[in-house]
């Protein structure tokens, strides 16, 4: 029993980092029906600029807790301004050009950043400090759960619910689900889609950029090829939900981190990522638009 | 008001509107008519910024607006109501409503809109709650012209309100196009198949083929026109 609970607290946390890169697929899909693959590379992004700063600050002799604060928050700026230009760069100019050749952009933009880090770092893998402290009143459960995953736990529920809030209530919310929905019209109503595109590749590198923290902290290394797994990954994981829905894509990575849990847990930890991509398979016979897809619009 | 001055419109390589002027004083009704594919429908969206115009202007309360964006072309006072509604099919007729007050912030008067539009459409005030794309193609007309009148144009573009209802619904939307005009003032841009309907409600009219437009007239003289009769009133 208590082997399954930690299996399922493991999927859970999986299932944390996957949805909140999830969410910018999801989000940028459903805004402008494209599939954004230099998002796992933001996610990379995020992970190097908080390993920079950390280190930097370590230097200084700051505690740790607010070395991770600090690191997390410059991270998720620096890695928001590198999907806004990512944006302006390789997607806004091909805005009316047939969906293909956003696509092809959006791979050699993938393949252009992560090369980038490649040559300005190193290919080497390299030890990620985790300044997560360890709780006091986790101690009797930290053989299986550990505090970090405590705190990935809690920051992801914590995003989800600040935007769901942004989606549901705040004006840009309102004017990212019109534009999702029917973009000309967006317009004939006086909404400035160019910036609700661009709010949206921000919001999606933010949570990508923390999710990169979160988990590199807790793994404890990273190297410059990480988003593009942990991308396929959460790329799964919202076409698993229902790509272009945001609960759809919060549910499929839980549903994914499950599946690669137990499967790891019980079967064999070779076979994780087959069960993960027959699992897809299994879903997308029986629903092809994914599990809360819907075969027509909404999408935010 | 509104000056369209020689716009040649394009869709890649294709020309759909070719040396195209039109102009629309303030508070009159004018209708553009023509035939299926003949450019009525890019003529607004030239207008609106959606397709801007290749060559020519168009000049709005004396601004020229053809190279600027929608959004702010919507902020000058030019709402439309395009051609098949394009309601936000999963926002409530609630917040189908609030999108056309979008760029407005004057939340008291907003409110007193909605219950005006409550009162000319009773049956949205009974729907107000359900998903845009669950309401019938009469209700979603109503709707979108509501939607339109939310952010209280200048001038109102609408494209075949007309298409698809049944008789008493096209009445009906009519007469509300013309108290909207008489009431509040507000200068209407009227595209329709339905030439009869619209030369009736209308004081000018334009006839447009292939992407020109060939005759400009009051709309009496229209509705006597020869051509026009036998073309576009079956008569
Ligand atoms: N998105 C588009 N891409 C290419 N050509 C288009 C596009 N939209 C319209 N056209 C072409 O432009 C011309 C004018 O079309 P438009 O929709 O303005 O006509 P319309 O007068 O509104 O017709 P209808 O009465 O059928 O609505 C047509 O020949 C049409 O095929
Ligand atoms: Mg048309």
């Amino acid at each position: 029993m208590e082997y399954f609970v930690e299996l399922f607290l493991g999927g859970l946390t999986r299932g944390s980092i996957y949805a909140l890169i999830a969410l910018g697929y999801t989000m940028v899909y459903g805004i402008i029906q494209l599939i954004n693959f230099a998002h796992g590379e933001i996610y990379m992004i995020g992970a190097f600029t908080a390993l920079i700063i950390s280190s930097v600050l370590s230097l200084l002799g700051l505690n740790t807790i607010a070395i991770f604060v600090i690191a997390s928050f410059v991270a998720v700026i620096y890695s928001s301004a590198y999907g806004f230009t990512v944006e302006k760069i390789a997607y806004k100019p091909l805005r009316h050009a047939p969906r293909l050749s956003a696509l092809i952009s959006a791979i050699g933009m993938s393949m252009f950043l992560y090369n980038y880090v490649l040559l300005a770092q190193t290919s080497d893998f390299l030890p990620f400090p985790n300044n997560i402290p360890e709780f006091k009143f986790m101690e009797p459960y930290s053989h299986i759960f550990s505090s970090t995953e405590l705190v990935i736990l809690t920051t992801t529920t914590v995003v989800m619910i600040l935007l769901g809030l942004l989606i549901k209530c705040t004006r840009i919310g309102k004017a990212m689900r019109a534009t999702a929905q029917d973009r000309d019209m967006a317009m004939l109503v006086g909404i400035d889609v160019n910036r609700v595109i661009s709010v949206t590749f921000v919001v999606g590198s933010a949570t990508a950029a923390l999710g990169g923290v979160l988990i590199a902290s807790h793994i404890g290394q990273i190297n410059y090829f990480i988003g593009f797994i942990a991308g396929i990954k959460a790329f799964v994981a919202a076409v698993l939900g229902g790509i272009g829905s945001v609960p759809g894509a919060v549910l499929g990575s839980f549903v994914l981190g499950w599946t690669e849990s137990f499967a790891t847990g019980y079967v064999s930890s070779d076979y994780e990522d087959v069960f993960a991509f027959i699992f897809l398979v299994l879903i997308l016979i029986f629903r092809p638009a994914g599990i809360l897809g819907r075969s027509t619009a909404e999408k935010v | 008001m509104l000056e369209v001055k020689n716009i040649e419109t394009f869709y890649g390589n294709i020309q759909a509107l070719k040396d195209v002027s039109i102009q629309v004083s303030e508070g009159e009704i004018i209708t553009l008519i023509g035939a299926n594919g003949a450019g009525k429908t890019t003529t607004l969206m030239s207008i609106s910024g959606i397709v801007p115009p290749r060559f020519g202007e168009i000049y709005f309360m004396g601004k020229p607006i053809h190279k600027m964006s929608p959004n702010n072309i919507v902020s000058l006072g030019i709402s439309q109501v395009p051609e098949g509604r394009r309601i936000f099919p999963y926002l409530t007729v609630l917040e189908n409503l609030d999108m056309g007050a979008f760029l407005r912030n004057d939340t008291e008067n907003i409110k007193r809109d909605m219950e005006y539009i409550f009162e000319l459409f009773p049956l949205l005030a009974q729907r107000r709650r359900q998903p845009g794309g669950t309401l019938s193609g009469g209700e979603q007309q109503m709707l979108a012209i509501s939607r339109a009148i939310m952010a209280r144009p200048r001038l109102l573009l609408l494209d075949e309100p007309s298409l698809g209802l049944a008789p008493i619904i096209i009445r009906q939307i009519f007469d509300i196009i013309t108290k909207i005009n008489r009431e509040n003032k507000t200068t209407i841009f009227l595209v329709e198949q339905n030439a009869n309907l619209a030369l009736k409600v209308a004081n000018r009219g334009y006839v447009m083929e292939n992407g020109r437009i060939t005759i400009s007239d009051s709309a009496q003289s229209l509705l006597s026109n020869d051509k026009v009769r036998k073309a576009y009133l079956g008569l």
